[in-house]
Protein backbone atom coordinates (compact mmCIF):
# COMPACT_ATOMS: atom_id res chain seq x y z
CA UNK A 1 0.00 0.00 0.00
CA UNK A 2 1.42 3.76 -0.64
CA UNK A 3 1.55 6.72 1.09
CA UNK A 4 0.83 9.55 -0.75
CA UNK A 5 3.49 12.66 0.47
CA UNK A 6 3.75 16.45 -0.68
CA UNK A 7 6.54 15.03 -3.14
CA UNK A 8 4.28 12.99 -4.83
CA UNK A 9 1.73 16.31 -4.81
CA UNK A 10 4.84 18.01 -6.33
CA UNK A 11 5.12 15.94 -9.11
CA UNK A 12 1.23 16.35 -9.89
CA UNK A 13 1.80 19.77 -9.92
CA UNK A 14 4.78 19.46 -12.53
CA UNK A 15 3.05 16.95 -14.76
CA UNK A 16 -0.51 18.30 -14.66
CA UNK A 17 0.25 22.40 -14.25
CA UNK A 18 3.37 22.68 -15.74
CA UNK A 19 5.36 24.09 -12.67
CA UNK A 20 8.97 23.38 -13.06
CA UNK A 21 9.56 21.19 -9.75
CA UNK A 22 11.01 23.94 -7.24
CA UNK A 23 8.12 25.76 -8.26
CA UNK A 24 5.53 22.47 -7.91
CA UNK A 25 7.36 22.20 -4.30
CA UNK A 26 7.41 25.59 -2.95
CA UNK A 27 3.28 25.81 -4.27
CA UNK A 28 2.55 22.35 -2.55
CA UNK A 29 4.77 23.84 0.70
CA UNK A 30 2.75 27.30 0.69
CA UNK A 31 -0.17 25.04 0.39
CA UNK A 32 -0.42 23.71 3.53
CA UNK A 33 1.36 26.80 5.66
CA UNK A 34 -1.98 28.91 4.46
CA UNK A 35 -4.00 26.45 5.62
CA UNK A 36 -1.83 26.35 9.35
CA UNK A 37 -1.69 29.77 9.52
CA UNK A 38 -5.67 30.68 9.18
CA UNK A 39 -5.98 27.50 11.87
CA UNK A 40 -3.52 29.14 13.92
CA UNK A 41 -5.61 32.29 13.82
CA UNK A 42 -8.93 30.56 14.79
CA UNK A 43 -9.98 30.43 11.20
CA UNK A 44 -12.43 27.89 9.81
CA UNK A 45 -10.73 26.67 6.76
CA UNK A 46 -13.57 25.51 4.59
CA UNK A 47 -12.97 23.33 1.25
CA UNK A 48 -15.64 22.98 -1.01
CA UNK A 49 -16.33 19.24 -2.23
CA UNK A 50 -13.25 18.49 0.51
CA UNK A 51 -13.85 19.62 4.06
CA UNK A 52 -13.96 21.67 6.63
CA UNK A 53 -10.55 22.34 9.25
CA UNK A 54 -11.25 23.87 12.05
CA UNK A 55 -9.77 25.05 15.33
CA UNK A 56 -11.79 23.77 18.63
CA UNK A 57 -11.37 24.77 22.08
CA UNK A 58 -11.30 21.82 24.27
CA UNK A 59 -11.53 22.26 28.18
CA UNK A 60 -9.51 20.54 31.33
CA UNK A 61 -10.83 17.13 31.49
CA UNK A 62 -9.73 14.85 34.44
CA UNK A 63 -7.14 11.88 32.38
CA UNK A 64 -5.23 9.01 33.87
CA UNK A 65 -1.50 7.73 33.23
CA UNK A 66 -2.28 4.60 31.73
CA UNK A 67 0.72 2.99 32.96
CA UNK A 68 0.63 3.99 36.68
CA UNK A 69 -3.44 4.59 37.05
CA UNK A 70 -2.24 7.81 38.35
CA UNK A 71 -4.62 10.12 38.31
CA UNK A 72 -3.75 13.42 36.58
CA UNK A 73 -5.94 16.37 34.54
CA UNK A 74 -5.61 16.54 30.65
CA UNK A 75 -4.78 20.37 30.59
CA UNK A 76 -7.26 22.81 28.53
CA UNK A 77 -6.11 23.01 24.68
CA UNK A 78 -6.64 23.93 21.23
CA UNK A 79 -7.39 20.88 18.58
CA UNK A 80 -7.45 20.96 14.65
CA UNK A 81 -10.74 18.73 13.67
CA UNK A 82 -11.40 18.07 10.26
CA UNK A 83 -15.27 17.61 8.57
CA UNK A 84 -15.26 15.44 5.25
CA UNK A 85 -17.84 17.08 2.92
CA UNK A 86 -20.62 14.87 1.89
CA UNK A 87 -18.94 14.40 -1.49
CA UNK A 88 -15.68 12.61 0.03
CA UNK A 89 -17.64 11.20 2.43
CA UNK A 90 -19.25 9.03 -0.18
CA UNK A 91 -16.07 8.70 -2.46
CA UNK A 92 -14.54 6.95 0.16
CA UNK A 93 -17.57 5.40 1.38
CA UNK A 94 -16.76 2.00 -0.47
CA UNK A 95 -12.79 2.17 -0.79
CA UNK A 96 -11.32 -1.38 -0.96
CA UNK A 97 -8.83 -1.54 1.05
CA UNK A 98 -5.79 -4.24 0.11
CA UNK A 99 -7.32 -4.71 -3.34
CA UNK A 100 -6.82 -1.99 -5.85
CA UNK A 101 -9.59 -0.60 -7.54
CA UNK A 102 -9.80 -0.90 -11.16
CA UNK A 103 -9.84 2.17 -13.16
CA UNK B 1 -11.05 30.98 5.09
CA UNK B 2 -12.76 29.64 1.65
CA UNK B 3 -10.89 27.71 -1.25
CA UNK B 4 -11.24 31.24 -3.12
CA UNK B 5 -9.24 32.59 -0.35
CA UNK B 6 -7.20 30.26 -0.15
CA UNK B 7 -6.24 30.70 -3.67
CA UNK B 8 -5.87 34.12 -3.43
CA UNK B 9 -3.63 33.96 -0.99
CA UNK B 10 -1.43 31.51 -2.78
CA UNK B 11 -1.49 33.63 -5.78
CA UNK B 12 -0.43 36.61 -3.66
CA UNK B 13 2.47 34.47 -2.74
CA UNK B 14 3.73 33.03 -5.80
CA UNK B 15 3.08 36.11 -7.93
CA UNK B 16 4.59 34.56 -11.07
CA UNK B 17 1.71 32.66 -11.33
CA UNK B 18 -1.46 33.41 -13.33
CA UNK B 19 -4.54 32.64 -10.80
CA UNK B 20 -6.11 30.35 -13.53
CA UNK B 21 -2.57 28.59 -12.54
CA UNK B 22 -2.77 28.58 -8.77
CA UNK B 23 -6.94 27.75 -9.02
CA UNK B 24 -5.74 24.85 -11.14
CA UNK B 25 -2.94 23.58 -8.69
CA UNK B 26 -5.04 23.59 -5.59
CA UNK B 27 -7.84 21.44 -7.70
CA UNK B 28 -5.01 18.94 -8.49
CA UNK B 29 -3.72 19.20 -5.17
CA UNK B 30 -7.56 18.58 -3.75
CA UNK B 31 -8.65 15.71 -5.99
CA UNK B 32 -5.29 14.02 -5.79
CA UNK B 33 -6.13 14.14 -1.76
CA UNK B 34 -9.52 12.93 -2.67
CA UNK B 35 -8.38 9.90 -5.30
CA UNK B 36 -5.72 8.38 -3.03
CA UNK B 37 -8.52 8.27 0.34
CA UNK B 38 -10.62 6.57 -2.00
CA UNK B 39 -8.43 4.03 -3.28
CA UNK B 40 -7.86 3.32 0.33
CA UNK B 41 -4.43 5.05 0.37
CA UNK B 42 -2.90 7.09 3.40
CA UNK B 43 -1.66 10.70 3.22
CA UNK B 44 1.02 11.77 5.29
CA UNK B 45 1.95 15.49 4.72
CA UNK B 46 4.81 16.14 7.22
CA UNK B 47 4.48 18.94 9.01
CA UNK B 48 0.44 18.91 8.76
CA UNK B 49 -1.06 16.04 9.34
CA UNK B 50 -2.51 12.92 8.06
CA UNK B 51 -5.69 10.96 6.53
CA UNK B 52 -6.71 7.90 6.70
CA UNK B 53 -9.68 5.85 6.35
CA UNK B 54 -11.62 4.07 9.62
CA UNK B 55 -13.96 1.26 9.33
CA UNK B 56 -17.32 1.88 10.36
CA UNK B 57 -18.63 -1.71 10.62
CA UNK B 58 -22.89 -2.50 9.13
CA UNK B 59 -25.43 -1.64 11.87
CA UNK B 60 -29.01 -1.67 12.62
CA UNK B 61 -30.09 1.50 12.65
CA UNK B 62 -34.13 2.42 14.46
CA UNK B 63 -35.94 5.36 12.23
CA UNK B 64 -36.95 7.14 15.79
CA UNK B 65 -39.82 9.04 13.62
CA UNK B 66 -41.33 5.83 11.77
CA UNK B 67 -39.85 3.08 13.96
CA UNK B 68 -38.36 1.79 11.00
CA UNK B 69 -35.30 -0.62 10.70
CA UNK B 70 -32.92 0.06 8.55
CA UNK B 71 -29.71 -1.91 7.80
CA UNK B 72 -26.81 0.58 7.55
CA UNK B 73 -24.11 -0.84 4.99
CA UNK B 74 -20.49 -1.22 6.39
CA UNK B 75 -18.65 1.81 4.93
CA UNK B 76 -15.16 3.80 5.30
CA UNK B 77 -15.07 7.32 7.00
CA UNK B 78 -11.90 9.60 6.28
CA UNK B 79 -10.23 10.69 8.91
CA UNK B 80 -7.35 13.30 9.54
CA UNK B 81 -4.72 13.53 12.34
CA UNK B 82 -3.00 16.88 13.17
CA UNK B 83 0.97 16.24 12.61
CA UNK B 84 3.19 17.11 15.70
CA UNK B 85 3.81 20.86 13.78
CA UNK B 86 0.19 21.98 13.05
CA UNK B 87 -1.01 20.72 17.07
CA UNK B 88 2.04 23.13 18.64
CA UNK B 89 1.62 25.98 16.71
CA UNK B 90 -2.41 25.86 16.95
CA UNK B 91 -2.18 24.80 20.68
CA UNK B 92 -0.21 28.00 22.43
CA UNK B 93 -1.36 28.81 26.36
CA UNK B 94 -4.90 30.21 26.59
Amino acid sequence: MTTLTKADLAELLFEKVGLNKREAKDVVESFFDEIRLALEKGDIVKLSGFGNFQCREKPQRPGRNPKTGEEMPISARRVVTFHASQKLKSQVEGAQIGTPNAE
Amino acid sequence: MTKSELIAQLAARHSQFSVADIEMAVKTILDALAKNLSRGERIEIRGFGSFSLSFRPARLWRNPKSGERVQVPAKYVPHFKAGKELRDRVDFPL
